[in-house]
Formats: C-alpha cells, sequence, structure tokens
C-alpha cells in the first residue's frame, strides 16, 4: 500500500497492525476456513465468526483513508476496535498522542483508552444517538467533552461551543435547542461539532451520512471535507458507500468476509478494481 | 456424624463468641451493630464514597429516615445525647418520635441544644450553631447517587465514580445555567469530597454547603432505602462544583428577616400565609435568639 502512497513519508498518527476480531474459539485452521475465497466469514465447523483478520494500514495527519465494503464484511469491526468500542482479539492499534507518545489503544485499560477519546480520538457515528446525548441541548453535548477535559469556566464553554458549532453550520439560534428536536443531518452536524471539540489529531467516521437523504448527506459531506483538510485530522471513514468514500478519501481499503482483499489510491482504486469483489462494488456504485 | 456434629459446635461458639446469647436490648442486634459501624468506617475512610449496607427493617418506613435511624442505631450508647431535628424543627412530629424511639431502646439521652448533643441526626438542616469536633452529624438521605439525574444505568454510574468521570454532571449544570440564567439546583447540590468523589448533599440546602468544607466535625450520610452509607471526615475539602466565573451562591431574599427573633443572618424559610413573613428554620436557635436578645433589653 506504502508502495504508491503519495504520503509515504509523512509519520503515521494512527498505524493498524495485524489487527483482528475473532468470535469464538480459535484454532490453526478457522483461518483457512474463512475469507472471500471460501465466501464466508463463518466457519462451518468450529461456529468461529472471523470478524476482521489481517488488517494492516496508516494514516497520517490531514490524510483520509477509507474502509469500503458490503455489510458484514468487517468495517465496522475495525472502527469500532481503533475507537475501543469492543476490544481487538489480535493485533495492534498505534496511536500517536499529541505530546509524541506511542499508545496501544488495544492493550490498554478502559479508562485510559476513554481518556484519549476526549482529545485524541474521536468517533461521528452512523446513529447520532450512539454519539450525542439526544436529551441535552446541542451547545450542552459540546459541553460535555470540553468539560471532561477540564474547562470549568462556563463563558469559555458557551464561546467555544458556539465557534464549533458556528463552524459545522448548525444555526446559532438553535444552539440551546434539545438534540432530539433536530433533524437527521443537523444531528450529524452537532455530532462533528463534539467530535472536534477538543481538536482530536485523530477522527473516526462510521457511515456518517448513511440515513441522510441525497442532498443533506451531501452538505454533511461537503461540511467534513473542508473540515479535514482544514484541521489536518488523520481520517479513518468507514462506509458501504463508494461516492462518500470518493468524496473523503485518497487511499482506501476493500473489506470482504473478514479481510482486506484491495487496497490502493481511491481514484485508481474506483477506475481499475483488480479484485473481483471490487469490481463488483464499483460497478454498484456506478450504475 | 461427627464431623457434621464438631462443625455444628464450633459454628456456634463461633456464633456467641461474636454475639452473646444474652439478646441485645434494643432495635438491632451485634450483627446489624457490626456491620453497620464497619461501613461507616469504610466511608470514613474513603470519604464521599457511597460504601453499601444491610439497611434493615426499621418502625419507620424506608424514606423517612430510616438510614440516619440505623446509623444512630449503631452508633448511640447510653451514654450518649442526642438531638433530632427535621426541617430544623426538634418538635416536628417525626423529629419528636424518631428521638423517642432512639432514647427508649438505646438509653441515650435527649436534648434540644446542639452544644450538649453528642450525635446529632437531622433531615434538612446542618444546626446554626459551629458544631465541635466531639460531635457527630447523621444526615437522613433521600438520594445518595449524584448522578441518579444523569444516568440511569448502574453500570455506567459505577464506572464514572471509579474514573472520576463527571463531565455529565458539569453537563447538567451547564444546562441548568442556560436554560434559566442562573444555577437552580437547591438541595443536594453537588460536590467533590477531599477532590476525589462528587456527592450528593442531598437534603440540606445550599446554605448549609459550605459549612460542611473543612468541618471540625464528622458527618454521616446515610440513605435507608437505597442501601447507601456516605462520610466527610473532619476538616476534609467540600467543594460545590461551580464554573469558575460562576460563583457559589446560597439562598437569601434581601429584606428578610425572622419574625420571631429578627435575625437576618440565618437560614429562613416562609410562612405560607397572604403576607410574607419568614422565620429561622433552626427552630432551637430562633429560641435562643430570642431569649438572649430579651436579655439584653
Amino acid at each position: 500500500m506504502t508502495s504508491h502512497s503519495p504520503m509515504e513519508r509523512a509519520p503515521w498518527v494512527l498505524k493498524v497492525e495485524n489487527l483482528g476480531k475473532v468470535f469464538g474459539p480459535m484454532d490453526s485452521d478457522v483461518l483457512a476456513e474463512t475469507g472471500p475465497e471460501i465466501g464466508t466469514s463463518k466457519s462451518s465447523r468450529t461456529g468461529t465468526v472471523v470478524a476482521a483478520w489481517d488488517v494492516n494500514f496508516e494514516v497520517a495527519a490531514g490524510e483520509a483513508l477509507g474502509v469500503i465494503g458490503e455489510s458484514g464484511s468487517g468495517k465496522s469491526t475495525v472502527m469500532r476496535a481503533i475507537a475501543g468500542d469492543h476490544e481487538a482479539s489480535h493485533g495492534a492499534v498505534w496511536l500517536r498522542t499529541r505530546k509524541g507518545d506511542v499508545v496501544n489503544v488495544a492493550a490498554i485499560p478502559d479508562s485510559a483508552r476513554r481518556a484519549l477519546r476526549v482529545d485524541e480520538l474521536a468517533v461521528v457515528y452512523q446513529d447520532a444517538a450512539e454519539g450525542l446525548d439526544l436529551g441535552v441541548t446541542a451547545g450542552g453535548n459540546v459541553a460535555d467533552r470540553l468539560t471532561a477535559a477540564g474547562w470549568r469556566n462556563f463563558a469559555e464553554i458557551r464561546h467555544r461551543a458556539a465557534h464549533l458549532l458556528g463552524r459545522t453550520e448548525v444555526p446559532l439560534e438553535r444552539m440551546d435547542d434539545i438534540v432530539r428536536q433536530f433533524s437527521g443531518g443537523m444531528r450529524q452536524r452537532v455530532q462533528l461539532a463534539k467530535a472536534l471539540a477538543n481538536n482530536p489529531p485523530i477522527v473516526l467516521f462510521d457511515e456518517p451520512t448513511t440515513g441522510l437523504d441525497a442532498s443533506v448527506a451531501a452538505g454533511v459531506l461537503d461540511l467534513i471535507r473542508d473540515l479535514l483538510t482544514e484541521l489536518g485530522i488523520a481520517a479513518v471513514v468507514v462506509s458501504h458507500d463508494f461516492s462518500v468514500i470518493e468524496m473523503l478519501t485518497t487511499r482506501c481499503i476493500v473489506m470482504h468476509h473478514g479481510r482486506v482483499v484491495e487496497e490502493g489510491l481511491t481514484d485508481q482504486l474506483l477506475e481499475d478494481p483488480l479484485h473481483p469483489y471490487s469490481q463488483r462494488l464499483v460497478a454498484a456504485a456506478r450504475t | 456424624m461427627t464431623l457434621t456434629h464438631d462443625s455444628t459446635t464450633s459454628q456456634q461458639s463461633r456464633l456467641e463468641q461474636l454475639c452473646p446469647p444474652t439478646p441485645r436490648a434494643g432495635l438491632i442486634d451485634d450483627f446489624a451493630q457490626r456491620e453497620i459501624r464497619r461501613a461507616i468506617l469504610t466511608a470514613i475512610a474513603i470519604p464521599g464514597y457511597q460504601v453499601p449496607f444491610g439497611s434493615r427493617e426499621m418502625p419507620v418506613a424506608r424514606g423517612w429516615g430510616s438510614g440516619g435511624l440505623q446509623i444512630t442505631l449503631a452508633l448511640a450508647q447510653s451514654h450518649d445525647v442526642i438531638k433530632v431535628i427535621d426541617q430544623g424543627d426538634d418538635e416536628g412530629v417525626n423529629a419528636v418520635n424518631l428521638r423517642r424511639l432512639i432514647c427508649e431502646t438505646t438509653g441515650a439521652t435527649e436534648t434540644s441544644e446542639p452544644a450538649e448533643a453528642t450525635l446529632i441526626q437531622s433531615r434538612h438542616r446542618i444546626p446554626e450553631d459551629e458544631l465541635r469536633q466531639d460531635q457527630i452529624l447523621i444526615l437522613q438521605v433521600p438520594v445518595p447517587e449524584p448522578l441518579r439525574g444523569v444516568e440511569r444505568d448502574m453500570r455506567e454510574l459505577a464506572r464514572m465514580h471509579a474514573e472520576a468521570d463527571y463531565s455529565k454532571m458539569w453537563v447538567s449544570l451547564y444546562e441548568d445555567k442556560v436554560r434559566n440564567g442562573v444555577i437552580t439546583r437547591t438541595t443536594g447540590y453537588p460536590c467533590l469530597v477531599n477532590g476525589r468523589y462528587v456527592i450528593a448533599t442531598t437534603p440540606i440546602p445550599r446554605w448549609d454547603v459550605p459549612r460542611l468544607h473543612q468541618a471540625p466535625f464528622l458527618t454521616l450520610f446515610g440513605a435507608g432505602r437505597e442501601k447507601r452509607i456516605y462520610a466527610v471526615p473532619p476538616r476534609t475539602d467540600v467543594e460545590p462544583l461551580t464554573f469558575t466565573d460562576v460563583p457559589f451562591e446560597v439562598e437569601s431574599t434581601p429584606g428578610a428577616r425572622c419574625h420571631r427573633c429578627r435575625s437576618e443572618d440565618s437560614f429562613l424559610v416562609e410562612i405560607p400565609g397572604p403576607q410574607s413573613q419568614w422565620i429561622c428554620s433552626d427552630t432551637d436557635w430562633c429560641r435562643r435568639e430570642r431569649l438572649s436578645k430579651e436579655a439584653q433589653i
């Protein structure tokens, strides 16, 4: 992958190494019994599900990597393992913190991982209810991250929340409205503001526009693209939708039945997919 | 057979050693007393941490002071002097009944004077008088969990306390200020104890909150229904959660003074009626204030 990456020399801030997530008993044959060649991620012998295996990639600051695949391909598993929402069974997720320390997210206690989630690593979920407290105002949701990072001055919290919500194009007159009253697109914008609250160097996007209607999705995507360029964030974008991957990322990996089947520059991969599964995905996206 | 017999005998002798066969006079047995005292010691050792305890059935309904009552019964001995107040009032029905119950079952004597009391059980107030380090204040707590209003999942609550992750509490204060312009929370104001655990200072009003900070006396909080005991040991930091630019304020009504003793610097409550009248919430303090003012005249 790195051989044709233009960002080859840029130091990574997120590095995923041999990442694997397995549900059920694991033995030496399970891997041979699953994968794209076999056409399943579940071993018929042991019932073990290999949700993801042997996933490797690096992301540098200002770079966005796409992870694409159909439902059940393991892309969300990879994202949740990076975010620490669930524990990886194998491999490492290296993260370079702003202080320059290198931490393996997969090997630190839950409390330390949650501390990283405050200002090093943010996630924007498909379902806003996962990333937001719907019973709290838009400003309050941003305040949650700020107070977690130690902000204790009310005026400063207000100011910062207003700034972020303005930046993610949430009308300021709605800052003090409960998020539950917001439309889907507006919720995603609030989620984005919350994710960016403490300037995290890494942001993960899990299907950020799935479930939004086309025009709203286009607006949110435009916004995400602008923010990524402007803030120099390292991003991982997980989606089943090639148009999202095409718009936001420069590089991507294609996952199928828990394995990476192809990786490369997004535009090249779209022009000339090599793996039959990638070809089908691209063909489906182009119709 | 012999084996069973032997182990039964040794178990019995162990029981007798722990709890003598002569039943202890009073409402709680030696086991209960021991268990509650242990919970209290744990609570003192970890200021602000809510210690679970085996809350017993009491002759008062849960939610009517059964937690405070159990702490008092576990501590009180015949040489103790007990003061019980309800909303600052020694003569409230609930206060009178609890005081009688405690004194009749423990042999302790009763008083309304804070200076005489060794144990003060209270609902809603800390007496206006300065308490000393040889006195213990016992508060009857309805809801011990300060985060109950912001999080319902018990496991999540345990995690938040364990990691001192109180951002949701801060968000609730933020929301309160945004919606109402001021922080409206009155009783149960959340406070950080000893720089570590957030407690609910329920049931006392904000007025009394600063008086817990570095107090010379021990404060024990007992929640019978919720089966929790927590403590603020003497000389411990109790800091109300406040934004740095929004100062903590206690209740006050400009111009209000006690209808009976004329004082302005005590915690006043309004008497319902056509005219606005205020009286001291601490009735015994008010009585002594009046007496001393009359003596001056």
